[in-house]
């Protein structure tokens, strides 16, 4: 595909364009894979939002 | 009649500010919405290279603004949104939106930037420079600079809560800056031109080159809004695992209490 005599400029904003949404992209989905992963480790130990609730109480028992 | 036609919508609102909610149906919308944009953005690039003709002055350079007019737009529209999300966090409380603006930073400072380094190689061809200090180039500059003063402010905060407050101020007062970015080349004597899309009167772009460029905005508008709505789900899958991550702590705690006790 001839662009003409600034072909350089044209593809060069293109690439620019692909790098960044490409890594704003991957970025978004390796971050969301990797909070997920986490999650799924915790909630396989048996951690949950209530467990902390629980274990407040006797913590609480403690500083009185 | 018109309470009763108010309230599925006060519904709607408080059914999509539950996070569970919003988990659930964002999971089902991401995907349709990221295939709708992809679909678009490739129709778009079909008609940019293959139908959409050469500007009779600017030659095949022109394909640039394909991209260049969007990402600017996208660039505003991001601070719009975390001005409208710091609005709500500030005012209404909205449990979201603290998640929506902090999502929509770095996305909006990504399509600021590719705005800055798409015209700086447009400019380069047609103005002889790579750069001036024009009120448009400026303008835009500084609102890059508000993104990366909005996402540091956050990151340099520990306590989440008073982060969310502050940037939710920042986000109110930096908005001033989107009618100066507008408005830029019509106050100030600029080498960027004027407004040629949303004009009073209508564009000035002739249809052959104006309908690749809106189905081209159309799908990367789309592309940002999934980008979005995956950005909160993961500040959403974030905040659980903090909170989770504190709750192993306190049970860690516990557990070591008990057995010093015994």
């Amino acid at each position: 595909m001839d662009l003409g005599p600034h072909a350089a400029f044209i593809w060069a904003s293109y690439a620019i364009y692909s790098v960044v949404v490409a890594g704003v992209i991957g970025w978004l989905v390796w971050d969301g894979a990797r909070l997920k992963a986490r999650l799924l480790e915790l909630e396989a130990k048996g951690v949950s939002r209530r467990s902390r609730s629980m274990s407040a109480k006797p913590a609480a028992k403690e500083e009185s | 009649m018109t309470k009763a036609a108010m309230n599925p919508q006060q519904s709607l609102t408080q059914r999509l500010a539950n996070p569970t909610r919003f988990m659930e149906l964002s999971g089902r919308v991401l995907p349709w919405l990221a295939a709708a944009a992809a679909l678009l953005i490739a129709y778009a690039l079909y008609l940019v290279f293959f139908v959409a003709p050469d500007d009779y002055q600017q030659g095949q350079t022109v394909k640039i603004m394909f991209i260049h007019v969007p990402a600017a737009w996208l660039g505003m529209l991001g601070y719009a949104l975390i001005a409208v999300s710091s609005f709500g966090y500030l005012v209404f409380r909205h449990p979201l939106a603290d998640v929506s603006a902090k999502a929509a930073a770095p996305l909006g400072a990504a399509f600021t930037f590719l705005a800055l380094a798409t015209g700086s190689l447009w400019g380069k061809p047609m103005w002889g420079t790579y750069w001036v200090w024009d009120a448009r180039l400026t303008s835009m500059l500084i609102l890059l600079f508000l993104y990366f003063g909005l996402m540091a402010l956050r990151s340099a905060i520990e306590d989440d809560a008073l982060a969310g407050k502050l940037c939710a101020v920042l986000g109110l007062v930096g908005v001033s800056i989107l009618p100066i970015i507008k408005f830029s080349v019509d106050w100030w004597n600029t080498l960027h031109q004027p407004a040629s899309v949303i004009r009073l009167d209508g564009p000035t772009i002739h249809p052959d080159l104006l309908w690749p460029l809106l189905y081209s905005a159309v799908g990367f508008s789309l592309l940002f809004f999934a980008l979005h709505t995956k950005g909160m789900r993961n500040e959403i899958l974030r905040r659980r695992l903090r909170s989770l991550t504190m709750a192993e702590v306190d049970r860690a705690r516990t557990v070591s209490a008990t057995a010093a006790a015994e």
